[in-house]
């Protein structure tokens, strides 16, 4: 009857040396462009999500809120549904005076998929870049992501850009009430790929100018400074962000990067307001992110932009192959130690460690299975025996100390007593 | 094959078993006057029918204790909006018993639209017996921060005071509503719909029975509509705001059993309330005190909103405010005063039938079971707890709405109850294995509220005038 929770996972030993190696990796390469690691906790107020207005309610919907022992006065908490708010509400609460801020997180969100086949809990890793907003913080975000992919080992990462700004705007321009526009926006956010389109056919006079938009699909900024030249004249309010478009894909091929422009894919990027990037490895969404000035704002903490990405680590493990992985610095040692002189077992374990091997005593019925040493420790002369498995070879020896110079000059063809 | 179904009590009572009459079920003992909870089709031996308060039908179908139910839509909805992949089939609209769930604010608060209430800063309070689905609306209506109380009944009375809205049922096209109220938005229509659960749906021949009720139906939308609810007269209205509030106390009386009781320990101690028990079912009677207002709410409701400094005197039960403050230790309510009547037992109840006479044979009997202990009752947090302390191992808690006694042995392993005299229990056939606490009206405040001397004077006169006429000097 022991059953873990539907819709959760473990994570077994072979699963966390892929979780860790691609944590470690991730944190080794955003440490090194400048980023301070943050962990925020588990539990937020529901209200955090809900006083931006900016999350739809089919994702809010899928949040696990619940009254906990303090919610007698009605407010609920959430099991963290987003990686990138919470980080926004630390830099409130405790950086907001010290302006720019690079901060990178590993942490797990939660969301509820009512098949209980999907994951409910999800593994991310990500950096807001908090203060500033250039097309070179984009740029650099961007640069980052993929940096820490192909140090991560894996190939044929396809970079997709949209710009939220620019959907907006197009939706600002079909006379809809603001309700209405929040409600298309929220059914591309919500993954309705048609929405858009319904909308064109009974805006017959916008039609042409949609298709264009709709269908923008390239590989060059030289696309999309067809289309500014195209509608300068009849959209004029799209024209900062077509301009901000160009100007980050500008600086993208300037840096050697390709990408593919493809402006209606949005989901989940509720909050963004600029530059929208997608990471696919085949059809795999490995990442996203982008530009979101207005978060902050909404959530009181003045008028401070922002932009950050996210690398998905659940998808990121089923790519990350053995032989991608960093072989153990350490050897493994297995001690065996007669119980008399287990406290001899004891003190050789930690001379072991502290010269950085992994050693362990060997428990009732452990086999030493794919470990190359085992050491025994005896009561009598020679005190330590040292086997070689892996050549065959046994060796006899006095103080703990020689044990550490043999291990230490590691295959070295020592003569053996055996 | 067996079939099981689950049909309501209360208001639907009347119509299904009109319907369940024309489709010639022969359900004779399902009439408003009857009490059984258990009945036998004379067509359909294999049918098998119990009788639940509507709320409890979607969650019995849900768990696949009943194959069928017919219940109001509003309550499957309800069941739901939190647990979207609930194991339930909606198969057929019924027709009956039909109305819409009303989002509703105070005319005189200007509560008329949403853009007017998503325009007002700080909290929004929702007070409803729907929590789920107030708290869906709240996030469909992006309201940025909102509370939403959860009631056992009378939301309507809440706004303004108690709450800045009420998601309440009223008639279709309803305009007006009592207490000053006005539709915000038109959430949903519901009617009577017969549900399956998933797995009977997709694995027994349910046809016979949905033949037969389809053969009912057109007689049974036939049927007259349901008379006017009778409506609290516009002087019977007590303003329950339209005094100085700084200073006013804000006292919350009982609806139902205990309002006899209540009157008594009330006019014992000087204190008359006009059109309390109200048979127009007024909810906010006059008093006799000076710089006091009072309203009638469920107790269920009242240490809730004590703790949320709603009312700063209740009179509920000791059960109500244990049941709170299990679900949460930090609430400012206290108890200020036994009223010592309504003494009740709270008790662990089981079949005669099965082999447990106390906690270590039902300890023994849960550990021996394949399946999760089902532990019904109307205090979920209460019945949590005892399993939880008593090391019940896998367990789950069914949440009833009355009648709970009704649920053992078929739907429920465990009942945690109250009982005056043990009676009804024996009658169902039933044993008390453990007896959890005593409970008694009692008198309750908030320790956290700070009030002026005026009104702290009032308060305090009122407990001391209550305490002279219990004797708890």
């Amino acid at each position: 009857m022991v059953q873990r929770c539907k819709g959760f996972r473990d994570l077994s030993p072979e699963e966390m040396i892929r979780f860790r190696f691609i944590e470690q990796v991730s944190r080794d390469c955003c440490l090194k462009w400048g980023c301070l690691e943050v962990k925020t906790p588990t539990l937020e107020y529901l209200h955090l999500f809900t006083s931006t207005g900016t999350l739809t309610p089919g994702m809010l919907g899928k949040a696990y809120s619940f009254l906990d022992w303090d919610g007698w006065s009605g407010q609920r908490v959430v099991l963290r549904p987003d990686g990138t708010i919470p980080v926004a509400r630390f830099y409130i609460d405790n950086m907001v005076e010290k302006g720019l801020a690079k901060l990178f997180y590993v942490t797990n969100i939660f969301r509820f998929e009512e098949t209980g086949k999907e994951a409910r809990e999800r593994w991310q890793g990500g950096v807001e870049l908090i203060g500033v907003n250039s097309p070179l913080a984009d740029v650099e975000l961007i640069i980052m992501a993929l940096g820490v992919l192909t140090s991560i080992g894996i190939k044929d990462v396809e970079l997709r850009l949209s710009h939220a700004g620019l959907i907006r705007g197009l939706l600002s321009k079909l006379g809809l009430s603001p309700q209405e526009q929040a409600r298309i926006f929220d059914q591309i956010l919500d993954g309705d790929t048609e929405a858009l389109a319904r909308i064109k056919s009974e805006k017959p006079k916008l039609g042409k100018a949609l298709t264009s938009l709709l269908g923008l699909k390239g590989k060059s900024s030289g696309i999309l400074k067809n289309l500014k030249a195209l509608f300068n004249h009849s959209l004029p309010e799209l024209e900062p962000h077509i301009d901000n478009f160009i100007n980050i894909v500008d600086l993208l091929e300037t840096a050697g990067y390709r990408y593919q422009i493809d402006i209606t894919s949005g989901r989940g990027f509720e909050y963004y307001t600029g530059i929208i990037s997608q990471l696919f490895v085949g059809a795999e969404k490995v990442g996203g992110g982008g530009r979101y000035d207005a978060l902050i704002p909404l959530m009181g903490g003045g008028d401070i932009p922002a932009s950050g990405f996210a690398l998905y680590f659940d998808s990121l493990m089923d790519l990350v192959k053995p032989a991608m992985l960093s072989r153990p610095l350490t050897q493994r040692i297995l001690i065996k130690a007669e119980p008399e002189v287990v406290r001899h077992g004891f003190d050789i374990a930690r001379h072991l460690h502290e010269a950085g091997y992994v050693a362990e005593l060997q428990l009732e019925g452990q086999e030493p299975a794919d470990l190359r040493w085992i050491l025994e420790v005896r009561s009598k002369a020679p005190l330590f025996v040292l086997t070689d498995r892996l050549k065959h070879k046994t060796f006899g020896i006095k103080t703990a100390s020689e044990v550490l110079k043999l291990l230490g000059e590691g295959d070295a063809d020592k003569d053996s007593i055996a | 094959m067996p079939i099981k179904i689950a049909l309501p009590k209360g208001r639907l009572l009347a119509e299904t078993a009109t319907l369940l009459r024309r489709a010639d079920w022969g359900l004779g003992s399902y009439h408003e006057a009857a009490r059984l909870y258990r009945l036998k089709s004379a067509r359909f031996p294999q049918l098998s029918a119990k009788v639940f308060h509507e709320r409890d039908i979607p969650i019995q179908v849900a768990i696949g204790n009943y194959d069928l139910g017919i219940c109001g839509l509003d309550w499957v909805e309800e069941l739901l909006a939190k647990y979207p992949s609930s194991a339930l089939v909606k198969v057929k609209n019924l027709g009956y018993g039909g109305g819409v769930l009303y989002l509703v604010g105070s005319k005189s608060e200007g509560a008329s639209s949403v853009e007017k209430i998503r325009a007002r800063p700080g909290v929004i309070c929702i007070a409803s017996e729907y929590p789920n689905l107030a708290e869906s609306l709240a996030l469909y209506l992006r309201l940025k921060q909102f509370s939403i109380f959860p009631l056992w009944g009378g939301a309507d009375v809440y706004p303004p005071e108690s709450a800045d809205l009420a998601l309440i049922t009223g008639k279709t096209g309803q305009k007006s509503f009592d207490y000053d109220l006005v539709s915000v938005s038109n959430v949903r229509s519901y009617s009577t719909f017969l549900i399956a659960n998933k797995g009977s749906w997709e694995t027994k021949d349910l046809s016979e029975l949905l033949g037969s009720i389809e053969d009912g139906l057109p007689l049974s939308e036939k049927h007259p509509p349901s008379s006017e609810v009778a409506r609290v007269p516009v002087a019977a209205r007590h303003p329950f705001s339209n005094q100085a509030v700084e200073d006013t106390v804000r006292l919350a009386l009982p609806d139902g059993h205990q309002q006899e009781p209540t009157v008594s320990l009330l006019n014992g101690a000087g204190i008359w309330v006009e059109d309390y028990p109200s048979p127009t079912g007024n909810r906010r009677p006059a008093v006799n005190l000076d710089g006091v207002v009072v309203k009638v709410i469920r107790p269920q409701d009242m240490p809730l909103q004590v703790a949320n400094g709603n009312f700063d005197l209740a009179i509920t039960g000791k059960d109500w405010v244990r049941e709170h403050l299990y679900q949460f230790p930090s609430s400012p309510v206290v108890e200020l005063l036994n009223l010592k009547f309504g003494r009740v037992k709270i008790v662990a109840v089981v079949s005669q039938d099965l082999p447990v006479s106390d906690i270590y044979s039902l300890r023994q009997f849960s550990s021996e079971q394949l399946r999760p202990l089902r532990v019904a009752s109307e205090y979920v947090n209460i019945a949590d707890k005892f399993a939880r302390d008593n090391h019940l191992g896998m367990y789950r808690i069914i949440p009833t709405w009355g009648a709970s006694e009704a649920f053992l042995p078929e739907d429920a392993d465990l009942l945690i109850e109250n009982t005056q005299t043990g009676r009804t229990i024996a009658k169902h056939n039933l044993k008390i294995i453990d007896t959890i606490g005593q409970s008694s009206a009692c008198l309750i405040g908030n320790i956290s509220v700070a009030c002026s001397s005026r009104k702290k004077a009032r308060i305090d006169s009122i407990i001391k005038a209550l305490r002279v006429t219990v004797g708890d000097s």
